[in-house]
């Protein structure tokens, strides 16, 4: 009832927009395999990423009914080893100029290839691979999810601001873990801080929450963290296989950060800030559980192509995507800054959360990490250092 | 600096000794109080618990009670101004935030965050009236001074809805700049100011025909676009002037209201939220979230001449008799 009395209302206040075209903006997500979880407090995820871009759906339709502008969102999943480019061919026949991407790195540079010759844009809301953002970076391809270098230099803000400046860096197995330990590395040149102990985590995944398994943890993580003396404890470790181990048993009673413990994130459950806490509770409504970083960097996609929908008035895909990357745009993001597109590598410039387990405990950039244009540019490759050639 | 600061008081109270017999009420959202100024000592005489996480605040037209929207209460709260103590409370739908009332005395219209919705308060039945759906996130609300229009923003959708406040129907709405916070009718109800916090402008829109008039930009030489976010506006009654609290910027703007030119800018405390005039015009008072306390600026004088302590992170303000 409410629903019509609106709609009466609105119809009576936009009788110029009678004649209304739908954008079509599809999102496609690959397959993953079923991750163990390590607390028994973590959610079971299946739609990550779907559930962050039906909420955008749904703010963006709310946006929408007041300007007369109309969305659809086609949802479609490809297996893990699939070529998704067939995908991209169907999508582009059905009407699609807008592909919001859930997948690896090597599957979304399939994605945008595919899609980038036949003028579809794609928005990548997963891989945090720094070389889609140079080397395999692509015109058509823009970032919501941060790279690897930002949450690594958000983090390095962080700690050195808190002038815990010697790491023990400790990466996992996976590739992944590896070049987050690069980005590491970088982040700590560029900041000042000294990585002055490295190891690998080499061990395969075992399973912590089997009955007495805190004990023979509580032999081996001292046993593997009996090293020289350092400040924080690093952990690269980007598919959650033994992070969780550290703290509370590092043999030296030292603080841990990276993908565990003190977190850098594009977004965290615990954000409540900058108003943060509606969003939150929006997207629990919808999905009964908590808001990822992916769901947030796909919420963040469907919210951007709606913001320059409206901003461009126009249905027209091509200025809707002149517009996301235009030096106009701009997207609340509920991170306290304006978040945009860097236009020499399409990534979306915004902070990098460091949340604790519980709260949030900063965010990135810090005061006095300056910049000459916008201190957000500081996280990540800047102009100068970018390796992007469109 | 603080010799300099200590004669610059010592001037400015010497100077305003007969001064404003007024009283300054602050909310402050995280410690679930109200902190009560003295206008003539600059002193907190009180200090009021209301509910949890108190932020828009508003007198009653007798200015005998003072309504507090507290957030995660889902009400607002009225303190008693003579008493000084919270004596009952309003429904006001879910997540208030920020709220006016009506020139009638008789209604509030209250931005229900979490809802999408403004809520219409009756407060002879004490009861929600009725519900507008608006955008996502309506934030600020303004209600025009001959009380035929409401204006309320949302943040997410970027819109100012206007509202009827008779039929109690959206007659408009028009997309404004970056997360819309504060709105506000000018004296004469021409027009309607409204301010974008991440694109750090305040847009002055024709009341009548909602077309633009102007739009304020500020620079502050030595601080990031970014950080300069518009949230609080004041108008000064007389039609002249505008101020604008710019968040982490810390800075308030005084604006020609006739030529939309900013004149200058005050240095206030951390994250200045809300700002409110004295009752002669003379002072400003800025709560500021982040350094917890309210500067005081002399207009006058055109220097900020105190920083008040108060409760942990003001955010709302408002002066009354």
């Amino acid at each position: 009832m409410r629903h019509l009395l609106l709609c009466l209302l609105l119809c009576l206040a936009l009788p110029a927009l009678a004649s209304e075209e739908t954008l079509n903006i599809a999102i496609v997500k690959q397959e993953r395999p079923t991750v163990q979880r390590t607390s028994p407090l973590d959610d079971i995820v299946i739609d990550e990423g779907l559930a962050g871009a039906r909420l955008g759906l749904s703010d963006i339709m709310t946006t929408g009914r007041f300007t007369g502008q109309r969305f659809k969102l086609t949802e479609r999943t490809f297996s893990q080893d699939a070529d998704p480019a067939a995908l991209v061919a169907t999508l582009a026949e059905d009407g699609i100029r807008f592909i919001v991407s859930v997948a690896d790195a090597t599957s979304t540079a399939v994605i945008a290839h595919a899609a980038d010759a036949i003028g579809i844009v794609v928005l990548n809301t997963q891989a945090s691979d720094d070389d889609l953002r140079n080397e395999v970076c692509s015109k058509n391809l823009l970032h919501t999810i941060p790279s690897r270098a930002m949450l690594a230099d958000g983090l390095a803000q962080y700690l050195v601001l808190k002038r815990w400046k010697r790491w023990f860096l400790v990466a996992g197995r996976h590739p992944g873990d590896k070049l987050l330990a690069e980005a590491f590395r970088r982040a700590a040149r560029k900041f000042g801080a000294d990585i002055s102990i490295e190891k690998e985590w080499t061990f395969l995944p075992g399973n912590a929450r089997a009955d007495t398994g805190h004990v023979s943890l509580q032999s081996e993580i001292p046993s593997f963290t009996q090293v020289a003396d350092y400040d924080v404890l690093i952990v690269a470790d980007e598919t959650n296989e033994f992070g969780d181990y550290f703290d509370g048993r590092t043999f030296r009673p030292r603080p841990v950060a990276g993908t565990h413990g003190l977190m850098a994130t594009g977004w965290s459950p615990v954000n409540e800030q900058w108003g943060a806490t509606q969003l939150q509770n929006r997207f629990m409504r919808q999905t009964k559980r908590r808001m990822t970083a992916v769901d947030y960097a796909a919420w963040a996609a469907i919210r951007s192509i709606g913001e320059a929908a409206f901003r461009s008035k126009s249905p027209d895909p091509e200025k809707i995507s002149a517009y996301l990357r235009g030096s106009d745009f701009l997207l609340s993001g509920f991170k306290g800054l304006g978040q945009s597109f860097r236009s020499w590598d399409g990534q979306m410039r915004q902070p990098i959360l460091i949340a604790g387990p519980r709260l949030l405990v900063s965010a990135s950039p810090q005061a006095g990490f300056l910049h000459r244009n916008s201190e957000l540019d500081t996280l990540g490759q800047d102009r100068e250092e970018s390796q992007c050639k469109f | 600096m603080q010799v300099l600061r200590f004669s610059t008081l010592a001037v400015f109270l010497a100077g305003s000794s007969f001064a404003q017999a007024e009283t300054i009420y602050v909310s402050n959202e995280q410690d679930n109080t109200v902190s009560i100024i003295d206008g003539s000592s600059l002193q907190v005489t009180r200090t009021i618990a209301v509910g949890r996480r108190p932020r828009g605040l508003a007198l009653s037209r007798d200015s005998k009670k003072l309504f507090v929207a507290v957030g995660d209460d889902n009400r607002i709260d009225i303190v008693d101004l003579e008493s000084r103590q919270a004596e009952g409370s309003i429904p006001s739908g879910s997540d208030p935030e920020f709220f006016a009332v009506h020139p009638d005395g008789k209604r509030l219209f209250i931005a229900n965050e979490d809802d999408n919705q403004v809520s219409i308060v009756d407060l002879q039945e004490n009861t929600i009236a009725q519900e507008i759906e608006v955008g996502v996130e309506p934030e600020g609300v303004g209600v025009s001074h001959d009380g035929r229009m409401a204006v309320a923003t949302s943040e997410t959708t970027s819109m100012i809805h206007v509202i009827d406040t008779e039929s109690l129907e959206l007659i408009d709405n028009v997309l404004v700049d970056t997360r819309p916070r504060a709105v506000q009718f000018s004296s004469d109800d021409k027009q309607i100011w409204v301010s974008s916090e991440l694109r750090g402008t305040v847009s002055v829109y024709d009341s009548a025909t909602r077309e633009p008039l102007a739009k304020v930009h500020f620079e502050i030489p030595g601080v990031s676009r970014e950080l300069v976010q518009a949230v609080g506006i004041q108008l000064s009654p007389d039609g002249s002037r505008a101020y604008v609290a710019l968040g982490p910027a810390n800075r308030v703007a005084e604006i020609d209201a006739k030529t939309f030119k900013v004149l200058r800018m005050y240095l206030v405390g951390q994250r200045v939220w809300h700002i409110a005039l004295s009752s002669d015009g003379k002072r400003l008072y800025t709560a500021n979230g982040n350094s917890s306390d309210v500067t005081v600026i002399d207009l006058e004088q055109q220097t900020p001449v105190k920083s008040i302590g108060v409760g942990r992170s003001p955010w709302g303000i408002v002066v009354g008799p």
